[in-house]
This record gives C-alpha cells, sequence and structure tokens, in this order.
C-alpha cells in the first residue's frame, strides 16, 4: 500500500534509481532539503571539495574572519530564527576554533549543525597536516557527533544530525567528512525518516502530573513562574503569558528568557538571580508554588541551593530529564515542551489562587526598587546608556550582547516586550560572543535594528569580524561600552580581593575609531552624557553599520547583587 | 557500595568513549566495565560496576547516559536480583611435586588446569567476585606469575520481572 504524507520528503515511492552524487554534491542537496538559506564558514584544504560544491550553488555563504566567528554567527542566527545555524570549517586548526561556540551552543541549547572537514581516511590517525580527532575533541560539547566513513552514510547522517540538533532540547550537532568522502560517488536518498530508537523525546507531558500542577496551584498562597528559555525554544510565549493572566501569578525570567514575557506586562517581576531584580528574588526566596517552565537552576540564578526556594513545592517542566532534578529537587516533574505542558494547563479547569495580597506585595517591592543608578555630573553612566538606546529604538531592536557588566545591564535596563529578540552567552558566559552573533541575528533578520552591545574587552576578542560587517553592509550598529577594563573581573577584584586589579585593567586600547574607519565603518566617540540623546539618535538612525565607542564611568558596578554563596534573600545594591 | 549498572548501546565506534567520557565528567571512578555483543545483531551490552553510595549522583548519571543518542536502555542491576560472573585467568608456579596439590586447591572452586608449562599452570576461574578473590589468595603462597581478570559482567535474573529505569515512567520522568 502507498502511503501518502503531507511531507515532501516522505512521498516519493522510488520508482526510478536514486541519483549519484559525490558526497559534497550530496551536502549541498542536504542543506537544499533542509531549506537551509545561508551557511557560515571558512573554507581551507579538507573542505576544498564542499566548497567547490557550494559555489554558485544558490546557497548563500558567510564568510567569517575566524571560524569562531562562524559559529557564534550561526548561534546568532539560530536563536532569533529558532532554525538550525550551519556552520563549515575545515579540518585540524579550523575545527578546533569552533570548540568555544559548540560548548557555548551546548549549554545554551542552541540547534547548530557544525560540519568539519576531515583528512582522507587512508591517513586518518597518522597525525597528518591539519588533522585533530575533532569527534574526540567535540563529544564532550556536543549533543552528538558523527564521523562520515563512506558517501552512502551521507544522506541518512544529515537526516540525523538536522533531527538532533533542532528537535528535543535542542544542542550542536557536529559531522565530520574526511575529504575523500567528499569525493565519493553514491546513490542519494533523503527520503527516510531518522531511526533512532535510542532517541526519543518526550514532548507530550505526562496527564497526572499536569493534573498535580493544577491542584497545588489552586491551594497555593504564593505561586510564582520561573520562566527560561525552553519557553523560547518551545514558541510557548503565548501560552505563557495567557496562563499568568488566567491565574494571576506573577513571573519572573531567567537571563535567557528574557522576552519570553513582555516586560511592560503587570505581572513581570524583573529577571532572578545574582543580578536579578529584588522582586524577582524576594518571589523565588518566599514562593510556596514555584512553577518552572524550561529553565534549567543554573547556579547564577539560584544562588546558594539550601537557601533557594526552600518552603517551596517545586514544579519543573522540562523537555530534558536530566534537568529535573540535577540542581533543585523536584516534587512535581513534566518532562515534556513548554508549549504542550501550558498549553495542557490552559486546557483544563482549574480554579485561580486567592493571591492578591502576595501579587500586591511582589509589585509592591518592584515599584519601590527598580534598578538604579546615580548620576555623577558629566559622566555617561552605562545603565542610562542602555536607557537610552531602548528609548531610541522603542524596545523593538534586536539587543546582542557580549559577556560581562554590559551584559547584565544591557539584561537589567533594556525592557524586552517581544520572544527572539535578545541574543546574549548565557551559560558558557562566552567574551567575544557579541558582535560575530550580531552579525548572524542581523543576516537572519535583516530589516530589523541589531544593536550589538559589547564591551571593550570582549571586543578585542573577535573585532576581525568588523570585516563581515563592512563587506555585507549589515546595518548593526556596534556600541562599545568602554570601561577600560574587563569590567565583571575588575568588580569582582574590587569586592573580594581587596581591590588588587590583576590583570583586568586596560592600559593600552586600540584607537576604535580608526579601526573602524579601517574596516570602512561609520564611527563616533562620546564621552559626555548630555549630548548621549542626540547622538545616539543620529547613530541609530544612519543607514548601514556604524560603532560607536561610549566612555563610560569606569567604577561602576554591577547591583544589585548576591555574593557567590549566598542566598537569594541576601541581596546588596538593592537600593542607592 | 558498588553498583552494577547495564547500559544497552549501539554497537559502533566511539560509543564506549562515549560512555566513559560521562563518569569522567562526573568523576565517577569506574571500578571494572565490560563489553560484549547481545543476543540482538548492532547492540552491545555495557556492565559497569561504580562505587558510588549517593542515589542522586547515580540517577544524574543513569538520566545523562540515556541522554546519548546511542544509549537504548540503562537499568541499574544493583537493588535487583542477578547473576553476575568474573573471568580470571590465573598463572602459578607449579613445580610439578606442587601440582596435585594445587589441582586439589582449584578443584572446590570449579576453576580448571587450561595451560601447563614446564613450571607453570594456568588456572582458569569463573564465578562471583568474592570467589576469584578467595582463590587467588589460596593460589599467592605458590607464586602468582601473572593475573587476568574480566571484571563482572551481569545479567538481570528472569528478565520478565526486572523493573528496569524507564524513559518514561508513571511519575513522567525517569525512575531508577
Amino acid at each position: 500500500m502507498r502511503v501518502m504524507s503531507e511531507n515532501p520528503d516522505y512521498t516519493s515511492t522510488q520508482t526510478t534509481e536514486p541519483r549519484m552524487l559525490s558526497g559534497a554534491d550530496m551536502l549541498v542537496e542536504v542543506l537544499r532539503k533542509e531549506q537551509v538559506e545561508v551557511v557560515f564558514g571558512y573554507p581551507g584544504g579538507a573542505v576544498l571539495p564542499l566548497y567547490d560544491a557550494l559555489y554558485e550553488c544558490g546557497i548563500r555563504h558567510v564568510l567569517a574572519r575566524h571560524e569562531q566567528g562562524a559559529i557564534h554567527a550561526a548561534e546568532g542566527y539560530a536563536r532569533v530564527t529558532g532554525k538550525p545555524g550551519v556552520v563549515i570549517a575545515t579540518s585540524g586548526p579550523g575545527a578546533t576554533n569552533l570548540v568555544t561556540g559548540l560548548a557555548d551552543a551546548m549549554l545554551d541549547s542552541l540547534p547548530i549543525v557544525a560540519i568539519t572537514g576531515q583528512v582522507a581516511k587512508s591517513v586518518i590517525g597518522s597525525d597528518a597536516f591539519q588533522e585533530t580527532s575533532i569527534i574526540g575533541i567535540s563529544t564532550p560539547i556536543t549533543k552528538h557527533n558523527y564521523q562520515i566513513q563512506h558517501a552512502s552514510e551521507l544522506p541518512g547522517v544529515f537526516k540525523e544530525a538536522f533531527h538532533i540538533a533542532n528537535t528535543g532540547r535542542k544542542g550542536p550537532v557536529l559531522v565530520d567528512i574526511p575529504k575523500d568522502v567528499a569525493g565519493e560517488v553514491a546513490p542519494f536518498v533523503y527520503n527516510a525518516p531518522p531511526q533512532l530508537p535510542g532517541y526519543q523525546p518526550t514532548v507530550i507531558p505526562h496527564v497526572m502530573q499536569i493534573k498535580k500542577v493544577l491542584q497545588h496551584i489552586e491551594l497555593s498562597h504564593r505561586p510564582v513562574i520561573l520562566a527560561g528559555a525552553g519557553v523560547l525554544h518551545a514558541g510557548a510565549s503565548r501560552e505563557l503569558r495567557l496562563f499568568a493572566e488566567r491565574f494571576g501569578i506573577p513571573v519572573v525570567h531567567t537571563l535567557l528568557g528574557l522576552g519570553g514575557f513582555p516586560a511592560d506586562h503587570p505581572l513581570f517581576l524583573g529577571m532572578g538571580g545574582m543580578h536579578g531584580s529584588a522582586a524577582a528574588n524576594t518571589a523565588l526566596y518566599e514562593t510556596d508554588l514555584l512553577l518552572n517552565f524550561g529553565a534549567r537552576f543554573d547556579d547564577r540564578l539560584t544562588g546558594n541551593l539550601a537557601d533557594f526556594a526552600p518552603t517551596a513545592t517545586v514544579v519543573h517542566v522540562d523537555i530534558d530529564p536530566a534537568e529535573i532534578g540535577k540542581n533543585v529537587p523536584t516534587d512535581i516533574p513534566v518532562v515534556g515542551d513548554a508549549r504542550e505542558a501550558i498549553s495542557l494547563l490552559l486546557a483544563t479547569e482549574a480554579k485561580s489562587p486567592e493571591i492578591s495580597g502576595w501579587r500586591e506585595k511582589l509589585l509592591d517591592i518592584k515599584a519601590h526598587t527598580p534598578f538604579w543608578y546615580v548620576q555623577e555630573g558629566n559622566v555617561i553612566k552605562p545603565q542610562r546608556l542602555i536607557e537610552q538606546i531602548a528609548q531610541h529604538t522603542n524596545g523593538e531592536a534586536i539587543v546582542v550582547t557580549d559577556v560581562g557588566q554590559h551584559q547584565m545591564w544591557a539584561a537589567q535596563f533594556y525592557p524586552f516586550v517581544h520572544a527572539n529578540r535578545w541574543v546574549t552567552s548565557g551559560g558558557l558566559g562566552t567574551m567575544g560572543f557579541g558582535l560575530p552573533a550580531a552579525i548572524g541575528a542581523q543576516i537572519a533578520e535583516p530589516n530589523r535594528q541589531v544593536v550589538a552591545v559589547v564591551g571593550d574587552a570582549g571586543f578585542q576578542m573577535t573585532l576581525e569580524e568588523l570585516a563581515v560587517v563592512a563587506e555585507l553592509e549589515l546595518p548593526v550598529k556596534i556600541v562599545i561600552v568602554n570601561n577600560g577594563a574587563l569590567g565583571m573581573v575588575r568588580q569582582w577584584q574590587e569586592l573580594f580581593y581587596e581591590e588588587r586589579y590583576s590583570s583586568s585593567l586596560m592600559k593600552w586600547q586600540p584607537d576604535y575609531l580608526k579601526l573602524a574607519e579601517a574596516y570602512g565603518i561609520p564611527s563616533l566617540q562620546i564621552r559626555d552624557d548630555g549630548a548621549l540623546p542626540e547622538c545616539l539618535s543620529a547613530f541609530l538612525a544612519a543607514p548601514g553599520p556604524g560603532l560607536l565607542e561610549c566612555l563610560v564611568a569606569p567604577m561602576e558596578n554591577v547591583y544589585p547583587m548576591i555574593a557567590p554563596g549566598h542566598g537569594l534573600h541576601q541581596m546588596v545594591g538593592v537600593k542607592p | 557500595m558498588n553498583r552494577v549498572i547495564s547500559v544497552s548501546v549501539n554497537n559502533k565506534a566511539g560509543v564506549l568513549n562515549r560512555i566513559t567520557a560521562l563518569f569522567m565528567r562526573k568523576g565517577f571512578n569506574i571500578q571494572n566495565l565490560t563489553v560484549g555483543v547481545t543476543e540482538t545483531p548492532g547492540l552491545s551490552r555495557i556492565t559497569i560496576v561504580m562505587n558510588e553510595t549517593d542515589d542522586a549522583a547515580l540517577e544524574q548519571v543513569i538520566k545523562q547516559l540515556y541522554k546519548q543518542i546511542d544509549v537504548l536502555k540503562v537499568t541499574d542491576l544493583t537493588q535487583q536480583p542477578m547473576v553476575a560472573r568474573e573471568l580470571a585467568l590465573i598463572q602459578v608456579n607449579s613445580p610439578v611435586a606442587q601440582r596435585s596439590v594445587i589441582t586439589t586447591i582449584i578443584e572446590p572452586f570449579r576453576a580448571s588446569v587450561i595451560d601447563v608449562g614446564r613450571d607453570t599452570i594456568t588456572v582458569e576461574a569463573t564465578g562471583k567476585a568474592e570467589k576469584i578473590d578467595a582463590l587467588i589468595a589460596l593460589l599467592r603462597p605458590y607464586g602468582i606469575k601473572e593475573l587476568a581478570r574480566t571484571g563482572l559482567t551481569a545479567l538481570a535474573r528472569d528478565v520478565a520481572m526486572v523493573t528496569e529505569a524507564r524513559r518514561v515512567s508513571e511519575g513522567n520522568v525517569i525512575s531508577i
């Protein structure tokens, strides 16, 4: 019997002989079948056959200036579109330059398909030119990886790779292709769904668990929703808002979850954790029912585990069962997709809890302890810089950051009202992430304003990617928050190492304006607060790329803060 | 306490490395590990003995094992009726005059002599680890020249009775 399916991939009953293709041509066909629009990469000896096949194939290739830039760009693309980012690197140094990005994508659950070249099969293991065991190197930092032994395996492997990267808990998958495999000719068959008995993610949660959750909601007095990036990966923003409104439960976001729930919503308490809001952390500390949707209880969120939600019944919804109970003991585990779980919660009859007192208390804290800074003279406060960026972009921009103080200020002071417009490196905290990720985000959303907020230190790690911005005339607006230091390192040294600023101050810096000029990117520098609004307005409105160097107050610290080893109730610097 | 974990995996290059890398990452020492094919073509069984008393840590190991694409089933045999065996080959000094003494020693262990040299014999013993320990202790005074132990391999008794760690249990989460 012929089975008809709507998916064109599976319909073709093979009446004619399958086409014979080389491994390299198969790769192009695979990218077409997976509807890959853009590939980020850098060529080299072992991938020359692949690059030859890519030449004039119609799939866009973005030439990064370093493989790390290529994979961070793919991450930015994946974060904004929700589709897998594809990156190609050559063997040896090309492959090892992907390592940081693979680890970053692994910790932040971003779907990435990384394709690496490998030396020919006949010399694998002989320490051949540009050979490394990238399979061995990448095993702990990928969701899965493959080395193809024969071109006939290639279609099946890629079918699995895209499937694994983009389902369940998303993550990076690496496919290593020996150079001679790219030249081998084999039949190309790309219509079988992957057979992976060892990989069957649970998407639909268990209905009994959902009922238990609802029972606890009805009886709760101090419930709070903790929403993580799982909400964004599942596309569950709408469901989350409906759920919070239906039961009147306040919402706390993790760093990576920002934008999943609108920041201007009356039930939003802000970001929780080390540099989170007082309202959010009070809610997490005092709650009696913690509803975790797609957050993994990272230690930057929980603080000291002994003091995390000490009196709460913990509900943990996660598509990855290994996250449940890993850090925080869970009372009601719900394995499944956040959207499916919240939809089921919404579909069932349940009374809203009577929690107006709790809600009012938290909203009162929110109203009385907003994130703060003290304006001093005419110096630019980085917090005000972020506020001004938010104002001049109407809160509509895609904000990409690097890692450090500016990242925390962006999270605190930019109101994210839409999903998938916040691109940052959360789990790995990768300095150098910002600029290349912004490139990927801008390529994904050519018509949306992309602002890359970077620190002077992180920017210097991947600034070679300015060439990509210039070459493609990407209208990325790069804002360097220059405090002349590795700001967060300096802050910790100030607070915990008796102000011994060991190697954290940038005693020498390049002339960023000349650097921008060298890359053909318009630039300006600003140091006076008074000129900030006008300057930002013109900078953001100008067409094409731009670089703005802001010389900000160098000793400014990120507050509030929970010192390492302390609990969520032990915040310091809540008020000026 | 020694835990015995049985892991069904795809018989593919690199899979054993993925499994042991997980233990390395979590900082658990593997006491011993055996691998061999199973009744199903393409599947291998890895039997891992580890010394770990923390239930939460063990649960995490099992869940992480399940996250591996090449892992099909993980069973914690520790709390279950199981049959567990180990093979040892013991080459022991054995001048002709002493040979009959040694044969008498190994007989109650149902061990057998599988090689005879001029000055040594090689004994093969199969059984529980404690039995092999006991045999080795008895043979040691005669001078053990070389010793090889395979480590434990195990199966649950009466497969139908086994409650194995499952992907989805009633509680919608992996239980062990």
